[in-house]
């Protein structure tokens, strides 16, 4: 998991002579069509990621946080959702590090860019909240909020309601490592497991070992955290997240559990944590863990899937990709002064006060 | 006549029948028990959940967000405070993702004092409550109010705290709601849960209509010249009582008006009473440091210094770490009658 990948001493074209059908890791296989497909959104996501972490550093963007090494796992899973509005269609309940998750959905960088640029065209916010903080009714993306771990408290709420609903919709729900410690998450087990109303729940823990600068092996005396899962007699599985093979395979098993059975599923992906914890901590690239795109990349070549040069056209292309959404967010308008108490209240006809939006503190001229 | 939370209940039980409520719930809310106030009797959507206040909220959110139209209790106020930061989220939610989440959810729970509770079963919440932006703050102080406050709650389409005064929770109304029978006995039978086993009990509901008090309106309930009062929960009744017997001794009287909304609060009702009376008394029985009628004050100051004919004041619980017990805590801790006709009349005779 942790071996450490010089790309120069790697080979850059494959012994095999014909192109094969599939890609392989052990036992697992996807066919090259798919795993294109997965790679050029794991390029794709990496691209968006350093074109970020270069915005926060010349000052154009106060903040960066994001999560280039886990592209392998997102990406599996952006794919695999079942997008839509209402509960038919999963919920996403996410954290910070999942841009990965909505570019594979089909999420325009621009979006992404605009967020972090704060701009008033800003989707998800208008300019208010950090980067990776999501809000798309169309796909059942509720707000990201930065605080840790609360997400796990509202995934039951979603999957109450699909399971009621009937049909295969699923709630996924994804956070890091460390913040399992909160109470929370096992509040998630716990109200996803009550006796005769199981939930579709799918919790996903990203796990990079760290929360900020606190190993996880200095806090944690479990076993691994997928075995929290064990007391409530629910299924569980821990996958190396970066490798996409294996990782689209779990989430496929997971999500066709949770699909029919109507019960939660606890998935715990081991990923790595590229450029550190945010731009607070400098989001300085490290060398020393893993890279899927750079393990995926050798093993389609390997596998004669695809050749250096197509990889360096699809690298060049992604990285315009970005550069072009960067161009034309930073150029859209900010927020002005007008927006500073709107969407604080949704039109109520039964508010005497604040019968359409906030406006300040009530008035005397309010009636 | 309904009791408080008789009226809570028969408020939900309309929200369930013609106002889209699709789940009320919270430790000890569904069957057997409905609610350790007995709030939620009978109701057909009422579910037990796990003895988890976080976990309650955030599932609240979670049915909203899935379209669903939730009524959560929390037991108790004095256990809500672990819930705070989720409070905030709730709130912020509309805010923070600018417009594309709305966040429809009635959190009801007792609060204040009243009840011989000793230190967890007698804590205020709406100073705590009122700092949350993008939410709703009601407390009635009437079973009529209490019912079209929470119909409004329900209809409203962003997150509605009710603040249900504990003191008061038994307290008979004096004003019928729509469609209740004229008999309290008659409408026990229909809608209380029998003692004992319960297990083949269906309650008879009345046929209650449609009636809103709308948020952010307050009531005028005496009108009078000598000053103001603001007050409400269980304050309430006990400043109109004060009023009475001073206007009864001394010829003195005041308008004093319920808020029911804490936010939003009807700010021009407050300000016309002052402007005219020139005197005004705000009583709550929040601690004493950042306590919402301060806010209030703040404003009177603010906006109607040169009215002002005396100091305004403000009657509050003291600033300690809780309500003791022994009635000798309870009755010098939070204002009671005679405490507030003290101040009631020492505003009405100061002359400067
Ligand atoms: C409730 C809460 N406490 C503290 C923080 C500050 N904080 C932000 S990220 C983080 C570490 C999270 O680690 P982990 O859950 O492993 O996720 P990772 O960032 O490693 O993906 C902390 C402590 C927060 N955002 N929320
Ligand atoms: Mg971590």
């Amino acid at each position: 998991m942790s071996e450490s990948l010089d790309e120069s001493s790697r080979p850059r074209r494959s012994k095999l002579t014909a192109a094969s059908l599939a890609v392989r890791s052990g036992r697992e296989t996807l066919s090259v069509e798919l795993a294109l497909t997965l790679f050029r959104h794991m390029v794709r996501t990496r691209a968006l990621e350093e074109r970020a972490i270069k915005m926060s550093k010349s000052g154009e963007a106060y903040f960066w946080i994001g999560g280039p090494g886990e592209e392998a796992f997102n990406v599996c899973l952006g794919l695999q959702v079942h997008k839509g509005a209402g509960p038919a269609h999963d919920y996403l309940h996410l954290h910070y590090r999942s841009l990965g998750i909505l570019l594979a959905m089909g999420l325009p960088m621009v979006d992404h860019v605009r967020q972090l640029a704060m701009t008033a065209t800003d989707p998800f916010s208008r300019g208010r909240n950090f980067v990776g903080h999501y809000a798309i009714p169309a796909w059942n993306v509720v707000p990201v909020t930065s605080v840790i771990e609360v997400q796990y408290l509202m995934a039951p709420g979603t999957a109450l309601i699909q399971k009621r609903a009937g049909g295969d919709g699923l709630t996924v729900v994804n956070g890091g490592d460390a913040g399992t410690a909160e109470g929370d998450f096992e509040s998630c087990l716990l109200w996803s497991n009550r006796p005769g109303h199981e939930l579709p729940v799918l919790m996903i823990v990203t796990n990079n070992q760290y929360g900020i600068s606190t190993p996880a092996k200095t806090q944690f005396g479990d076993r691994r955290i997928a075995d929290r899962a064990l007391a409530y007699d629910m299924k569980a599985e821990t996958v190396d997240g970066n490798d996409p093979i294996a990782s689209w395979h779990a989430i496929d098993r997971a999500m066709k559990y949770v699909r029919a059975e109507r019960k939660p599923f606890l998935l715990e992906a081991m990923v790595s944590r590229l450029h550190g914890h945010s731009s607070s901590s400098g989001a300085q690239r490290n060398w020393s863990e893993t890279d899927c795109v750079a393990l995926f990349e050798q093993k389609l070549i390997d596998a004669n899937a695809i050749d250096a040069d197509q990889v360096r056209a699809m690298k060049a292309e992604a990285k315009e990709e970005a550069e072009a959404a960067v161009v034309q967010a930073t150029s859209e308008a900010k927020p002005t002064l007008q927006d500073v108490e709107r969407f604080t209240y949704c039109a109520s006809k039964v508010d005497a006060v604040y019968p359409s939006d906030y406006t300040g503190l009530p008035t005397q001229n309010a009636k | 006549m309904a009791t408080l939370v008789q009226a809570v209940r028969l408020a939900l039980h309309y929200g369930e029948q013609h106002l889209g409520v699709t789940d009320i719930f919270g430790e000890d809310v569904g069957p057997p028990l409905g609610g350790v106030f007995t709030a939620t009797q009978g109701l057909k959507t009422a579910w037990n959940s796990p003895l988890d206040e976080r976990g309650i909220v955030g599932t609240a959110m979670g049915i909203a967000y899935a379209g669903g139209r939730p009524v959560c209790e929390i037991q108790f106020c004095d256990y809500a405070f672990n819930t705070l930061d989720l409070l905030k989220i709730a709130g912020n939610q509309r805010w923070a993702s600018a417009g594309n989440f709305d966040m429809p959810i009635v959190l009801m729970t007792p609060s204040g004092s009243g009840i011989r509770g000793s230190l967890y079963h007698s804590h205020s919440f709406e100073s705590w409550a009122s700092r949350l932006a993008g939410w709703k703050i009601v407390m009635p102080s009437n079973a009529l109010d209490a019912y079209g406050l929470m119909l409004s709650a329900i209809v409203d389409p962003n997150p509605v705290m009710v603040l249900l005064p504990k003191a008061l929770l038994r307290v008979k109304g004096d004003e019928l709601i729509p469609g209740e029978p004229d008999d309290p006995d008659e409408l026990a039978r229909m809608i209380d849960a029998p003692v004992g086993d319960r297990s083949l009990w269906e309650p008879q509901w009345p046929d209650v209509r449609e009636y809103f008090v709308p948020l952010g309106s307050a009531k005028l309930v005496r009108e009078g010249s000598a000053a103001t009062v603001v007050s409400y929960g269980r304050t309430l009744p006990l400043c109109v009582q004060a009023a009475d017997e001073l206007g009864r001794d001394f010829g003195f009287t005041f308008d004093v008006i319920d808020l029911r909304s804490i936010f939003p609060y009807d700010w021009p009702m407050v300000a016309r009473s002052v402007a005219k009376t020139g005197r005004v008394l705000i009583v709550n029985e929040d601690t004493e440091v950042t306590n919402f009628g301060e806010h209030l004050l703040r404003r009177i100051v603010d906006e109607h210094f040169y009215d002002l004919l005396a100091k305004p004041r403000l009657l509050m619980g003291k600033h300690v770490p809780g309500i003791g017990l022994n009635q000798v805590y309870e009755q010098n801790t939070v204002p009671q009658l005679p405490g507030i006709r003290d101040a009631l009349r020492e505003l009405a005779e100061e002359r400067v």
